[in-house]
């Protein structure tokens, strides 16, 4: 007992114990898990929403690694996602039906596509790179466009069948093997990229948004790096939409959809950038929003979601859990001076 | 002698300005040497083309004898190319323990483990912190950088070059805007660094400069000026004309 506690208020008075700290697991992260487990057995009837969440949330997480820890901007993170979705609906209408393999091939397609790009990211301004990413997503949707007879084009691509997961639990109508499933790539992909974030990698990453100049005359082959780091991405990006494509056996063109993109950026700096939780949080809050505000104003929630954005970015620097730590520092000071 | 860093007719120009002009000169092992000329003489543009910075317009870098003309910079701080900002350039959200541990562990080849969390390797840990000990910035390890005080970012800026362990250091004013009565910790820093390694040192404030080097390059309008042993540097009436209206030379 005494051990767990201690494992949850790790020693900072050394170096090492401060080096160590952010990548001790908190209580409130645990329970977080504990309680988006639960609700598969308290909230049957919300499962097709909450699977749509889990998806939602690891195509922001993946935005995240690159934006939030590496500082490259991107409005066509959809291009992945949009890949990741088609190879998984064609592997699963053209007899592999197995969903783990789908993901493992949907994921190396679309690193395959991120690694490839990538180089066009490596020179150039932030509006540069933009642009680029832009480019990329709008050729492809194009493409998807044109290659109907593979794609199905406009119509969608039908005739997608999945297999059972781990040839056991079936895809039923209720979506309660979607979210079971979703949530548990969710959480697998989330472990592996905390664990990235708080290794020697991820603060080199922090670094090089920080100062490329400098990570450079430290003797960091900066540009391999970045290109390592867009290619995780796309991987953990193009999964996410072969989850999408399995779970609703049904890809079509609106993967590809810029809005894709936007929203990924939109709900990060909503959820708050460069902590992986922002990502979670944001694309609870976002789906919650459209939720609430679209059923009070079916026409106008985009104008709420806008002036909701418009506030965060001028007042609340660090989204949702950046105003979770201003709150916490203020109540810790308020604490402290009482005394 | 044997030179470790070299440059045969190194120039580089923007545009219609040429801010290198024909340099050439050696810098021997263990040199103690010092590079001064009047503000925009060139003295950075130099050490950017030393770095790979900047790619010269013509001519040639020898690093312990390699071609390293057409390097990334990278590779040249793999070979033991070190240098320290005229402009600080640090990591704003980062603390200098963090600063460190990442230098390190680049250099140890550590940098790209993704599994472990940062801290976990004792070693690199210790070792950082004997870092900023010697560099007195353990008082400030663990806050961010961008809130420290101004002159214990420029110690950390060349905390950041020496955790390279690099045979040559080109130290661009590591004393620039920091005050007075600091400087000379700075210097101290600079003066306690093993013989070895080659230092070369730009600076305007002439003490620190008469203190450290026992030979002198003067840069003028990017080509050298004159060069030789400092005492003789300090008699020299050229070099007092190029400073006169800048600094009075005192030794
Ligand atoms: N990237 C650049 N593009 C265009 N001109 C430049 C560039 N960098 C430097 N210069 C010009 O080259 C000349 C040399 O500049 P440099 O910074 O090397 O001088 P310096 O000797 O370091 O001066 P200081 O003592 O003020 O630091 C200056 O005229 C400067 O304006
Ligand atoms: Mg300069």
């Amino acid at each position: 007992m005494s051990l767990l506690l201690s494992y949850f208020r790790p020693d900072t008075s050394t170096a090492a114990g401060t080096l160590l700290a952010p990548a001790h697991w908190r209580p409130v992260e645990i329970l977080f898990w504990l309680l988006a487990a639960s609700l598969f057995w308290l909230a049957p009837s919300k499962v097709l929403l909450l699977n749509e969440i889990a998806i939602l949330a690891l195509f922001v997480l993946s935005l995240d690694l690159i934006l939030g820890y590496a500082g490259i901007v991107s409005l066509g993170h959809g291009a992945f996602f949009g890949l990741g979705a088609y190879v998984a609906g064609l592997l699963g209408k053209h007899g592999f039906t197995d969903p783990i393999l789908g993901l493992f091939v949907a994921g190396a397609a679309a690193g395959l596509l991120g690694f490839v790009t990538s180089f066009l990211l490596l020179r150039g301004s932030d509006l540069t790179k933009l642009m680029v990413t832009l480019g990329v997503a709008l050729i492809l949707r194009e493409l998807a466009n044109k290659f109907s007879n593979i794609t199905g084009g406009a119509d969608g691509l039908t005739g997608v069948t999945i297999g059972p997961v781990l040839g056991l639990f079936d895809f039923d109508i209720f979506g309660k093997t979607a979210y079971a499933y979703s949530l548990t790539v969710l959480f697998i992909l989330f472990y592996v990229a905390r664990r990235l974030v708080n290794s020697p990698y991820g603060l080199l990453l922090r670094a090089i948004k920080g100062n490329s100049l400098r990570t450079g005359a430290m003797g960091v082959p900066t540009n391999r790096r970045l290109v390592q780091i867009y290619t995780i991405a796309a991987v953990y990006a193009g999964i996410a939409g072969a989850l999408l494509a399995q779970t609703s056996q049904f890809v079509s063109l609106d993967v590809l959809d810029f809005h894709r993109s936007a929203d990924a950026l939109l709900i990060l700096v909503l959820g708050g950038s460069g902590h992986l939780w922002g990502a979670v949080i944001g694309s609870i809050a976002f789906k919650f929003m459209y939720d609430y505000l679209a059923a009070i104003t079916p026409q106008y929630w985009q104008f709420w979601l806008g002036l909701v954005l418009v506030l965060i970015v001028l007042f609340g620097r660090g989204g949702i859990l950046g105003f979770v730590q201003k709150a916490r520092d203020w109540l810790a000071y308020r604490k402290g001076s009482a005394r | 002698m044997n030179a470790v860093l070299e440059t045969q007719n190194l120039s580089k120009a923007f545009g219609g300005l040429v801010a290198t002009n024909d340099v050439s000169f050696k810098l021997p092992a263990g040199a103690r040497h010092a590079l001064i000329g009047p503000n925009g003489a060139g003295k950075t543009t130099l050490v950017n083309l030393l770095t790979g910075v900047l790619q010269p317009t013509s001519g040639r870098i020898l690093l312990k004898g390699e071609d390293i003309t057409s390097l990334p910079s990278y590779q040249r701080v793999k070979r033991g190319l070190a240098r320290t900002f005229q402009i600080n350039q640090l990591f704003a959200e980062l603390t200098p323990l963090q600063h460190i541990v990442l230098a390190i562990s680049e250099r140890e080849g550590a940098a790209t483990g993704w599994w472990r969390p940062v801290g976990s390797r004792s070693d690199i840990v210790d070792e950082a912190e004997a870092l900023l000990r010697q560099l007195t910035l353990t008082d400030v390890r663990d806050q961010r950088t961008e809130t420290i005080a101004y002159g214990k970012q420029r110690l950390l800026e060349i905390a950041v070059a020496l955790a390279a362990k690099p045979a040559v250091l080109l130290l661009d004013e590591p004393a620039a805007g920091v005050p007075e009565t600091e400087r000379h910790q700075i210097l101290d820093v600079i003066a306690a660094l093993p013989a070895e390694v080659t230092l070369l040192l730009i600076e305007h404030d002439m003490q620190l400069v008469f203190r450290f080097a026992k030979t002198i390059s003067v840069l003028v309008n990017g080509g050298l000026f004159v060069e030789g042993p400092a005492a003789e540097i300090a008699r020299d009436e050229r070099v007092k004309k190029v400073y006169l209206g800048e600094e009075a030379v005192n030794v």
